[in-house]
């Protein structure tokens, strides 16, 4: 095979065995890689009723045809699994190094089966492969693992870990690579803690081919001529956080204070500005690439403010949302070191800075008394914030509340209402009653609130105007935010289309920054695998198939259309100030259009006859 | 003179796409383990260093091998020190000859291999997203570094003149 090495790895670690697979080509073909793939294997090998936690649950890093290769920021893998957060399908995705060098080792994918009885972790060196004890490791953070492993195995070993919060079973934990790389959402961590597994290790010299050297050549060349400066400059020098949050606190989508407005008084104060100016340790120049990488969004940064010292990556914008604006936390530098904590401890920022904002609103209306968490919780305490991601990791305190996420930790005290989920997932740091098309996003994705699933607001806020799917329909201005026109048929075809990112290895800003077409990323996983997809409908097809094979998952492990809502706040509660003011998300017009143009029933399940054109029957 | 290969640290992303471009161009596949360059990441400095053959004028490996394989030609004005796949004897005597680790052993060919500019146009310079690898004019590459040293040296004499 070209692009997928035609290998995977099934590591069993109840009874420690190891064994070498050839990809089933079929599944490559039909669902790609990464995400695509994943699906197909969770949905094949597991009973989707499992407890995610339990030994019957299955996890799977799986990385894409283009992982490894010259496409630009082929640097990415998914992990695969269900969820203990959600208990729907949880798919989290990251770069670095760790996912091209599995490719390199020759393993398309892991499949991690059972439980180990003791802590482990495994070492991949090309087809040397060995389950490790981890006991030494275990309880050390996500950089002491990284450092520690490649001290017993191979300077240059790649490295995906958990950390404490993993370990203890967090539901917001995390998985992370490449020093603060994360697969962050979803509680990947835990299932990896409930498994006994700390850590997976790679070194890969194998390489990675392509089918048609001069066309991948040539793809890789054009797509790489369609970035810009528009998209370049402020993700190279500002990160995620100097290119949205000013943009989103303008377009009245900052979250801020659970959720309460969109607007946040002290934007200025988090800004990615003021990142680059007082903590990057890359002043003024273009940040971190992760492999492979022409964009360079990663920021490497110090905290000199001697209360939240420290050194590490980030923070992005979702973390500065969650923890700045969210938890109306105006410092920067608790900020920062809050998602120093979430990476060492391996924590979700997204899910731990959201959970905690939802805490200070119980605290503040007086529905949790101050001496369930042991201090004072209103919104802008950021020492109290700081303390509580520690907290969480070892679940001691209150922590151990937030360690279940927003809506268990809402729900104990009377209140899920307050908790800014879909499926028991957070919110993402944009405000859905000022970005409707993400509201629908929210509502709809398969592995619960997602802001990268389904980004609607790159056709709104960002203006992206260059994909077919918006030409087809003649449309060349960005669509309007506000309004929930147009938004359904949107969502349905950039959450397919992103399906198809999310399975190539590429990573979505890499897609999205290039100023090119569907065509582009087309063009590179066919020169790559030798392989067509059908055309450009043949592949919208196959990401629409990826999409609803998760869907199937979820109906299978009992989610049903109820769980395709929003919290009230979102739905009746006017948004108070900005430009979004007087505005509610209005799901109920869009949810119905939706499913009917998903081909699925009143109740949100895809018809047979859908089904068979998706070959799922 | 010649042109030479060039870093300029302050532009460097870690991205290793130059990785990626050399083995591709010598090997048909992507796969950092064969490519002439590396590029390596200091966390603590929040800054990344590609290591490449440098051409020395007087090149270790040349000097020390044993068959006469290794030659140092010029080519358009540049000159390459350059591995003959026909003589070398594998020997790999010239590994531990570089100071630098510049020569490495490619298994499957049972040969050393070393950086050879690419004939002329270097791939890696090519694939650099952010012009951080250049192939300059060795004689005037570091006139540029001189003058933000002056420009350093100029901005503290001012803070310590007022």
């Amino acid at each position: 095979m070209y692009g997928w090495t035609g290998k995977l790895l099934r590591v069993d670690l109840s009874n420690g065995k190891v064994s070498e697979e050839d990809l089933d080509s079929k599944i490559a073909r039909d669902f790609i890689g990464a995400r695509g793939i994943g699906a197909k294997y969770l949905f094949d090998e597991i009973d989707a009723k499992v407890d995610a936690l339990s030994p019957k649950n299955k996890l799977l890093f799986v990385t894409g045809p283009l992982t490894g290769t010259g496409a630009p920021a082929g640097s990415r893998y998914m992990v695969v699994t269900k969820s203990p957060l959600t208990g729907a399908i949880a798919n989290s995705n990251a770069g670095g190094s760790f996912p091209a060098e599995l490719k390199f080792a020759g393993y398309d994918l892991i499949i991690f089966e059972g439980k180990a009885k003791k802590p482990v972790y495994l070492w991949i060196e090309n087809n040397k492969v060995e389950i490790r004890s981890a006991e030494t490791l275990w309880g050390m953070n996500t950089y002491e693992t990284q450092e520690a492993i490649r001290a017993e195995t191979d300077e240059s070993a790649k490295i995906a870990c958990i950390g404490p919060a993993g370990e203890n079973l967090v539901k917001i934990a995390c998985i992370i690579n490449d020093n603060g790389r994360a697969a962050g959402r979803s509680g990947v961590g835990a299932v990896m803690g409930s498994k006994n597994l700390k850590a997976v290790a790679v070194r890969g010299t194998r390489g990675v081919r392509v089918a048609d050297i001069d066309g991948f050549k040539k793809a890789v060349r054009a797509h790489m001529s369609a970035y810009s400066a528009h998209w370049l400059e402020p993700f190279g020098k500002g990160g995620t956080l100097g290119l949205a949050i000013g943009a989103t606190n303008v377009a009245g989508a900052l979250p801020t204070r659970n959720f309460h407005s969109g607007v946040f008084e002290d934007v200025e104060k988090i800004s990615g500005e003021l990142l680059d100016e007082a903590f990057s340790k890359r002043k003024g120049r273009i940040g971190e690439a992760c492999f492979g990488c022409p964009v360079a969004c990663g920021r490497v940064t110090r905290i000199n403010d001697p209360e939240f010292a420290g050194e590490g990556d980030g923070p992005e914008y979702e973390t500065t949302g969650a923890f700045g604006s969210n938890c109306g936390v105006n410092n920067l530098a608790a900020v920062v070191k809050a998602g120093y904590l979430c990476n060492e401890l391996g924590l979700d920022t997204i899910s731990t800075g959201m959970t905690i904002a939802c805490a200070m609103e119980l605290y503040e209306k007086g529905f949790l008394p101050e001496e369930d968490i042991g201090m004072k919780l209103n919104f802008g305490n950021a020492k109290a914030m700081v303390d509580l991601v520690e907290k969480t990791a070892y679940r001691e305190g209150f922590g151990d509340l937030i360690a279940e996420g927003s809506y268990r930790m809402a729900e104990k005290y009377g209140h899920p209402e307050l908790s800014m989920t879909a499926k028991k997932q957070e919110f993402a740091s944009y405000e859905p009653r000022a970005l409707q098309g993400l509201g629908l996003g929210y509502a709809t994705t398969n592995r619960g609130a997602c802001h990268i699933r389904a980004e609607v607001h790159d056709v709104t806020l960002w203006g992206v105007t260059y994909w077919k799917i918006l030409r087809d329909r003649k449309i060349t201005q960005p669509l309007d935010p506000l309004i929930s026109a147009d938004k359904s048929w949107v969502c349905r075809e950039i959450q397919d289309w992103f399906s198809i990112i999310d399975s190539s290895g590429m990573c979505n800003f890499a897609v999205v920054a290039a100023e090119t077409d569907e065509e582009s990323l087309r063009a590179l996983l066919e020169t790559a695998t030798g392989i067509s997809l059908g055309g450009y409908k043949g592949m919208m097809k196959t990401g629409e198939r990826i999409f609803n094979l998760e869907r199937l998952f979820n109906l299978r492990a009992g989610l049903t259309a109820k769980d395709d809502t929003l919290p009230p706040r979102m739905l009746k509660e006017p948004m108070p100030e900005g430009p979004a003011k007087g505005k509610v998300v209005e799901l109920d017009r869009m949810l119905p259009e939706y499913y009917k143009l998903r081909g699925w029933d009143e109740k949100g399940v895809p018809t047979q006859e859908k089904l068979k054109e998706l070959g799922l029957a | 003179m010649g042109k030479m290969l060039y870093v300029d640290i302050e532009k460097c992303t870690g991205c290793r796409l130059c990785e990626l471009a050399c083995s591709f161009r010598h090997y048909d596949e992507y796969n950092p383990a064969k490519s002439r360059i590396n590029v390596f990441r200091f966390g603590a400095q929040g800054s990344y260093l590609p290591v490449f053959c440098t051409q020395c004028e007087e090149a270790w490996c040349q000097g020390i091998c044993p068959a006469g394989a290794i030659s140092r030609e010029e080519l358009n004005g540049s000159w390459i020190v350059r591995v003959s796949k026909a003589k070398c004897a594998g020997c790999k005597i010239c590994l531990m000859a570089c100071p630098f680790g510049n020569m490495s052993f490619v298994t499957e060919r049972r040969k050393v291999q070393k950086c050879d500019l690419c004939e002329g146009e270097p791939e890696c310079v090519a694939a650099c997203p952010f012009g951080a690898l250049q192939f300059r004019e060795a004689e005037v590459s570091t006139l540029h570094q001189k003058r933000l040293t002056a420009e350093r040296l100029m901005e503290s004499y001012q803070e310590v003149g007022s």
